[in-house]
């Protein structure tokens, strides 16, 4: 097949890989400024994510006050599950947080909800990227439960997709999530939550 | 491996979905015929062109984004062997098995060979043109696999034993009693009193498909990118389900058409910004994918990649033909066509429809077998501007027009009866007369001019009983 490939190019110098690139590299902001939080906050809420924002300028907020919002999230008493390397403190209590440690399909399709951390967020596309890290956990803890709690650092918020790229690493299994599922198969009616969780909060600290 | 001998291999006849059972005109009439659909296609496409301009319209390096993806797929294709080779090595190293199929029946093969190796009898699958286009599902059934679709898009196609009808929204001529209608009819267990409401039946398929998301074992998917540097795969999607059958199987099988390999990880910075403008109008789509061989642990642990030529290093072949191949399926030019819009996308006769459609297929397949694709179009040239990686669909077009065996006559008729179809006045007065010509007798002359020499040579269709004006009016 190389060669019948090989053979249609009909031996044309190759062009060179390394083309024009006269777009943006990045934004004009740096990560965590707060006009970027901003920005970020308002693409969330525009695909109808729920954003928590927590008062404080990152250094002072104490895990006990993400794990505060996290009870308001979260009906008391249900069960959720939690990637292994979730920062203690994050859960409040009332709340039973389950570390993956390989739990089935099945029981994980039961469980209230999930609470994760986040590696990079892309402001001016409402992104959060996920990375399979110990905060973080296997992909599918974040797919089947219905609501995933997604707590940020204003830190981890870059501009563009560029920006964030460079601070991915690509042998990673990535998830890219830009608002909750969603299809506009019937008549582009827009629904939300076909199947993935049909709840997003972010929790931005 | 075969040898060159001047003749490219097409896509082979008598499988997959490349080739109508009839010519342009003749199955854009029909179109024609349906309000029903016209009215959801001009909804459809004008609700996307306006999302899509106005997030355009929020990055102001657009123009140098779209440059810079023309000038990597052109690139791409001048280095496809080298970059191919390296995507393979790139996936073998982090765990994952490449497979070379050379046709449709090849590819379908391998895929059948491997779901048949783990002992499975079902696998779930993510929208993918690829696999449509080889025909894949109809070639696991003969083999006894059950193929389910999970796109809420593509599952209603397939219980309704449909063909899709746009890139993006395969489901856009169907609507929302007839869906409902179909979920009683198909899918088991359905609560009777399902509502035609759009949210209950996203719930109902939802449902239905949870238990086939935890039981299935094999996933057959599609992918938007191949990274060659890295041997990483992405998948876009809006739904989920793209997500569970990525992560959720113990086998993942994933067929890639050889052009969409792209060379370095960076390159993701130019086609994330460029596919979910151009396509959905969404600044990004809600999820992507990403994997590279496989992670112990975390998702499927066999993966299997099949690269699919297909016709495609004939279109390679020819240099100008060649930019076809550039396509990243954002599905932009279907819907500024005026052409399709009135047409829709069964009476392009193959899975790619549209202006993208009119110049692929005829090259996958060899022009004589999609002879009246290249005419499928005015030439009005706004599919180029809205191409986010730049594809000159007009030049390609006339190029294949000099590629098709038909006589010069029926070549210019054809062309006029595109013109007409994306100008209402011109092709009210040619259907008034058409019209009129149904009262002139058995040995009526057919349509008038620029209609007439079209059916001179053919049988004359029957007018819709509903002219154009009339349609136009009611819109
Ligand atoms: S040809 Fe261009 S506009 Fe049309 S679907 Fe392909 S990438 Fe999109």
């Amino acid at each position: 097949m190389l060669g019948r490939i090989r053979a249609a190019l009909g031996g044309a110098a190759p062009l060179p890989l390394d083309v024009p690139r006269d777009y943006r590299p990045g934004g004009e902001l740096p990560p965590g400024d707060p006009a970027l939080v901003e920005l970020l906050v308002d693409r969330l809420v525009d695909y109808r994510a729920t954003v928590h924002r927590l008062a404080g300028d990152g250094a002072t907020v104490h895990s006990g006050d993400i794990a505060a919002r996290v009870g308001e999230i979260l009906p008391s008493g249900c069960t959720v599950v939690i990637p292994p390397g979730l920062p203690p403190g994050w859960l409040p209590d009332g709340i039973v947080g389950v570390p993956d440690d390989g739990r089935s399909h099945e029981w994980l399709d039961t469980v209230a909800g999930v609470v994760t951390a986040a590696t990079v967020a892309i402001a001016e596309t409402g992104t959060i990227v996920l990375d399979g890290s110990p905060d973080q956990g296997r992909r599918v803890i974040s797919l089947l439960p219905d609501l995933h709690v997604c707590v940020l650092r204003t830190d981890q918020v870059v501009a563009s997709v560029p920006e964030a790229l460079r601070r991915l690493t690509p042998g990673r299994p990535l998830t890219w999530i830009s608002g909750p599922s969603a299809t506009s198969d019937i008549e582009l009616n827009r629904v939300e939550g076909v199947h993935g969780p049909r709840n997003l909060h972010v929790v931005i600290v | 491996m075969k040898t060159f001998l001047g003749t490219p291999a097409v896509a082979p006849r008598g499988v997959g979905f490349l080739r109508g059972d009839e010519t342009f005109p003749r199955a854009a009439r029909k179109a024609l015929a349906d309000p029903q659909l016209r009215r959801n296609l001009g909804h459809a496409t004008t609700t996307i062109r306006e999302k899509s301009g106005a997030v355009i319209a929020e990055l102001p390096d657009w123009q140098e984004l779209r440059e810079a993806g023309r000038a990597l797929k052109a690139a791409t294709m001048s280095n496809l062997v080298e970059l191919l080779e390296q995507l393979e090595t790139a996936v073998t190293k982090a765990g994952g098995t490449v497979h070379w199929a050379a046709d449709a029946h090849e590819a379908n093969r391998i895929v059948t060979d491997l779901v048949r190796a783990t002992g499975e009898r079902r696998v779930i699958k993510v929208k993918s043109m690829a696999t449509m286009e080889i025909g894949l599902n109809e070639a696991l059934e003969s083999a006894g696999i059950t193929p389910v679709e999970t796109d809420l898009a593509e599952l209603i196609v397939q219980l309704g034993h449909d063909k899709p009808s746009h890139i993006l929204v395969p489901a856009i001529h169907r609507n929302r009693s007839e869906i409902r209608e179909l979920f009683l009819r198909e899918m088991p267990g359905v609560d009777p009193s399902l509502t035609d409401d759009p949210a209950a039946l996203a719930a109902a398929a939802r449902r239905h498909l949870r238990e086939t998301f935890l039981r299935t074992k094999v996933a057959v998917s599609g992918a938007n990118f191949g990274i060659a540097e890295t041997g990483t795969l992405a998948v876009v999607e809006s739904e989920g389900n793209g997500r569970m059958c990525l992560t959720l199987p113990e086998t993942l099988i994933t067929v890639m058409g050889i052009e969409k390999v792209v060379p370095t990880w960076r390159d993701l910075e130019v086609f994330l910004q460029l596919l979910p403008r151009a396509s959905t109008g969404e600044r990004m789509n809600p999820y992507t994918s990403m994997w590279t061989g496989v992670t112990p642990g975390d998702g499927p642990q066999e993966f299997h990649l099949v690269l699919l030529d297909n016709g495609r290093s004939a279109v390679l072949a020819d240099e100008v033909g060649r930019q076809a191949l550039h396509c990243i399926r954002c599905s932009a030019c279907l819907n500024v066509c005026p052409v399709y819009e009135r047409a829709g996308g069964h009476a392009y006769g193959s899975v790619y429809p549209g202006p993208i459609g009119a110049v692929l297929s005829p090259q996958l397949t060899g022009v004589a077998d999609n002879a009246s694709l290249p005419y499928a179009s005015s030439l009005c040239g706004a599919c180029f501007d809205a191409c986010p990686v730049k594809i000159d669909i007009p030049t390609l077009l006339v190029h294949l027009r000099d590629a098709v065996p038909h006589p010069m006559a029926e070549k210019v008729v054809m062309a006029a009866a595109a013109r007409t179809m994306s100008r209402p006045r011109l092709y009210r007065a040619a259907q008034r007369a058409a019209r009129l010509s149904r009262f002139a007798g058995r040995r009526g002359r057919g349509l008038p001019p620029p209609l007439s020499g079209w059916t001179s040579s053919r049988d004359i269709p029957a007018p819709p009983p509903q002219t154009f004006r009339e349609w136009w009016a009611e819109r």
